[in-house]
């Protein structure tokens, strides 16, 4: 601790390169990570625009883009689920807000490993470009889905987009799997090495309990996906066969044989389930801190919470296979995999009892942080309860691949996940930018969203129980398809909206960054670290001194106490308790 | 905004529960032997989760406006929880996620772990990009050899699965695009993929399976009314995925002999 105090000391780069760009500042490298996810976001949100439209209006020509061929659809729905999951979803809540307050709410300096935590973002930066790349190159994006299943995505005759535009899809991944090994090093290093004094296990927010499980999952998990993705590379160009058996593609026998296409699927899964957490997981820690916080009551079951997240990283690892039931793996392990995900249902449902008893008996203050903290909650509850239906292999025969599972993971591991960045936004702007967000503007903005997105997801259901299946560019060809139609065209325009409505966050962001009111040290009257040092942070994050911690994070309203809420960093004996 | 936060969660609640009781939208008309089963599983999980989706959001809407911070409210109770109660809803909670698993296994084991019945009617579907072909083995009860080198998609049928002419069990088999089946008999599916990975699904019948390169994947089902049915490909398979379906008939067995006899004439 004192080494790196000491290594810290110093005034931070005064040249705008070394300051702005390759910065070894934490708070500089989350803000970077942030702006990089919010273009993605972005990127990722008109896409699945495009994709509604062609879907309801297949024939429709748009103004520059034309006509939405149904591999151009495929093209965007891989794009959008790549740049989501791992551009918005992995990047945001993670790496942007858990660069920028990892370290100030342990009391520590920086992140254990500054030089990588710079090249890890520069990487993921990288990855990033690489993966619009497929874009612009001969054949366009490739149309395997984000998921990628071989043999699809292991030839290169097997579809548009299968060419160069597979192979830097691959590229970015693997890139993208490189930065997330780097920085869930930093992370658990961080998290482990760097507490303040008095920061106990005990008394970390549970923001870094989250952060800290998420890089658990994130180190054991990207790995895998890093080996899978260079086998893929391999069978795609040096005529290996990991994923491809003897196969005839357009009458033409391939020279692979003796591969197997489940290989694929249970190491993408190996890492895709533990992702689904590593998206949400932060923002269950966002959730928790903000209940807290503007309920003004301490959180309900603070171990609890942190044993159920544990459950959660744990279980996570050994689900993967509900994604395969109808897959043709042994219809044996089913049973196991099906308990263990049923099994996962309970750490879930201790954490909605938890959020909910924070809630009972406070003093609710509805700023936007809180708002999206409860929609978060909402959403969550929404979005798992769909969980238990497809966890049952029984029921996943009619499910599966349906709308049914799109509406699943959309509102728990999609828009949940968004609102915890969303309230984190709104949160810590203050923090980040010296300024508040503008608050008539934060409400209207989380009503569009809330309502939105409901009004998105919540038919899926309705269509997946209707057989729709998912990944269908238009529902001209089946007869059974043909009602469905209107609240088809309900989603599309309730996704219009609810887009339209994200650039009133972008406005409110970027106006309030210059011109919003001046914001306090501590406007939400929080005890967490991050509150205890001025606004912004100066470069080590505390101005030279190193805190020590006296409190657990959630003290509100402690009996005794002078005012409702005690610092972690205020003294021993502010109170009894 | 405490009453209007209430007002949204509570009408979402209201509207998503509307159209689930009233099943505007629903599973199509089940017309397999597992249909009842299924759709029994599913009612079941569907009241448990509607019970808990509606406590939890009514709960969640309740206590936000209940509890809002307002001049006058009385004092926060300043407590970091309840062990009791945590051990009691987890408890629960575990009890009724697990149950629920086991009540749906029985279903689950009865289709996949004991083999097809004696009498079943013996079809292989063969998936490719973007339609699918379905074989019978003919009078001698055996399929023929297929070979990928045979395999040529724009000649269709025999052609398109590669049927091997020179195998003797292959001169009987009958291989057509649209699926012939008699009600309530078993149907033994032996499913297979050439190029990429495509999943058989017929709604209406309760089955979904995917057919994967290299894998021969044994199934079997038993239609209960005779009707036609579409079949969807239900694994993201290329360009063509939307358009990748057929049409099962499934007739009467009268019927069904007859339609084999006129296929066989065919040859």
């Amino acid at each position: 601790m004192a080494t790196s105090a000491t290594i810290h000391s110093h005034a931070g780069p005064q040249g705008f390169i070394r300051k702005y760009i390759f910065s070894l500042d934490h708070k500089v490298i989350g803000l970077q990570y942030y702006f990089l996810a919010l273009v993605a976001v972005f990127v990722g949100m008109f896409l699945s625009v495009l994709m509604r439209i062609h879907m309801v209006w297949p024939t429709a020509v748009l103004p520059v883009i034309g006509t939405i061929a149904p591999e151009t659809y495929l093209q965007l729905l891989t794009m959008h689920g790549t740049i989501m999951v791992f551009f918005v979803l992995t990047t945001a809540p993670q790496s942007g807000f858990g660069n920028y307050f990892l370290p100030i709410q342990i009391g520590a300096p920086d992140m254990a490993f500054p030089v990588l935590n710079m090249l890890s973002f520069w990487t993921t930066f990288v990855a990033f470009v690489t993966l619009l790349a497929a874009f612009f190159v001969a054949g366009g994006a490739p149309l395997h889905g984000w998921t990628g299943y071989a043999p699809l995505s292991a030839l290169t005759n097997s579809g548009p987009g299968e060419q160069m535009g597979a192979d830097l899809w691959i590229t970015s991944i693997a890139l993208f799997c490189i930065a997330s090994l780097m920085g869930a090093l930093n992370f658990i290093t961080t998290t482990l090495d760097l507490r303040a004094k008095g920061m106990t296990m005990m008394r970390l927010p549970l923001t870094v309990w989250s952060w800290f499980i998420t890089a658990i999952l994130g180190l054991l998990a990207f790995g895998v996906l890093l080996s899978a993705g260079i086998l893929l590379l391999l069978d795609r160009n040096l005529g290996t066969s990991f994923y491809v058996p003897l196969v005839v593609v357009n009458g033409q026998v391939m020279a692979h044989k003796g591969g197997s296409p489940l290989l694929w699927q249970h190491l993408f899964w190996f890492f895709g389930h533990p992702e689904v957490y590593i998206a949400i997981l932060p923002g269950m820690g966002v959730a928790s801190q903000l209940l807290s916080t503007f309920s003004r009551k301490p959180i309900f079951g603070y171990k609890a919470m942190v044993y159920a997240l544990m459950a959660i990283g744990l279980l996570g690892f050994m689900v993967w296979g509900h994604h395969m039931f109808m897959s043709g793996m042994s219809p044996y392990t089913a049973f196991s995999f099906s308990l263990m995900t049923m099994a996962i249902g309970v750490p879930s449902a201790i954490k909605t009892f938890n959020w909910l008893g924070t809630i009972y008996g406070g003093h609710v203050r509805f700023q936007t942080p809180m708002l999206f903290a409860i929609g978060f909650v909402s959403l969550f509850v929404s979005g798992g309860l769909s969980g238990p239906f497809l966890a049952q292999p029984v029921l996943d025969i009619q499910l599966h691949d349906t709308a049914f599972v799109v509406a699943h993971f959309h509102l728990i591991m999609g828009v949940a996940a968004i609102f915890g960045m969303f309230a984190g936004t709104y949160y810590w702007f203050p923090k980040m930018f010296g300024r508040m967000m503008n608050e008539t503007w934060g409400h209207i903005h989380f009503v569009i969203t809330l309502v939105g997105a409901y009004c998105i997801f919540m038919p899926m259901h309705y269509l997946g129980m209707a057989a729709q299946p998912r990944r269908y560019s238009q529902f001209t060809e089946l007869a059974y398809l043909q009602h469905l139609l209107p609240l088809n065209r309900f989603i599309t325009y309730a996704a219009i909206i609810t887009v339209l409505g994200q650039f009133i966050f972008l406005f409110n962001l970027i106006h309030s960054m210059f011109w919003g009111e001046k914001a306090s040290d501590n406007p939400w009257e929080a005890t967490t670290l991050e509150w205890t040092t001025t606004t912004p942070p100066p470069h080590d994050n505390f101005g030279g001194h190193t805190p020590v911690v006296n409190h657990g994070p959630y003290e509100y309203n402690v009996p005794g106490a002078p005012r409702d809420y005690i610092m972690q960093t205020d003294p021993a004996t502010v109170a009894s308790h | 905004m405490g009453l209007a936060l209430l007002a949204i969660i509570w009408l979402i609640t209201f509207v998503s529960t509307y159209f689930f009781v009233a099943q505007t939208w629903w599973l199509p008309h089940g017309v397999s032997a597992s249909t009842p089963w299924i759709d029994h599983q599913f009612a079941l999980t569907y009241v448990i989760m509607g019970v808990v989706f509606v406590a939890a959001q009514g709960a969640l809407g309740l206590f936000v406006w209940q509890y809002r911070d307002r001049p006058g409210a009385g004092k926060v109770a300043y407590s970091h929880g309840n062990t009791k109660m945590e051990v009691t809803w987890t408890v629960l909670t575990a009890i009724l996620f697990i149950g629920l698993n086991l009540m749906g296994s029985p279903i689950w084991a009865s289709e996949r772990f004991a083999p097809a019945a004696a009498d079943s009617i013996p079809v292989e579907v063969t998936g490719m990009q973007f339609a699918w072909y379905f074989r019978y083995p003919g009078p001698d009860g055996k399929f023929g050899r297929t070979d990928a080198k045979l395999i040529d998609p724009s000649s269709g049928n025999e052609a398109a699965v590669g049927l091997d002419p020179s195998d003797p069990a292959s001169k009987d088999d009958v291989v057509t695009g649209t699926m012939y089946i008699p009600v309530n008999r078993e149907v033994d599916l032996r499913l297979r993929a050439i190029d990429v990975i495509h999943s058989f699904f017929i709604p209406q019948m309760r089955f979904k399976q995917d057919a994967v390169p290299g894998l021969d994947i044994h199934m079997h089902f038993t239609p209960t009314e005779i009707g036609d049915y579409e079949i969807a490909c239900a694994e993201l398979c290329g360009l063509g995925h939307y358009k990748m379906h057929g049409m099962v008939h499934v007739v009467s067995q009268e019927d069904f002999d007859k339609w084999v006899a006129a296929r066989e004439a065919e040859k």
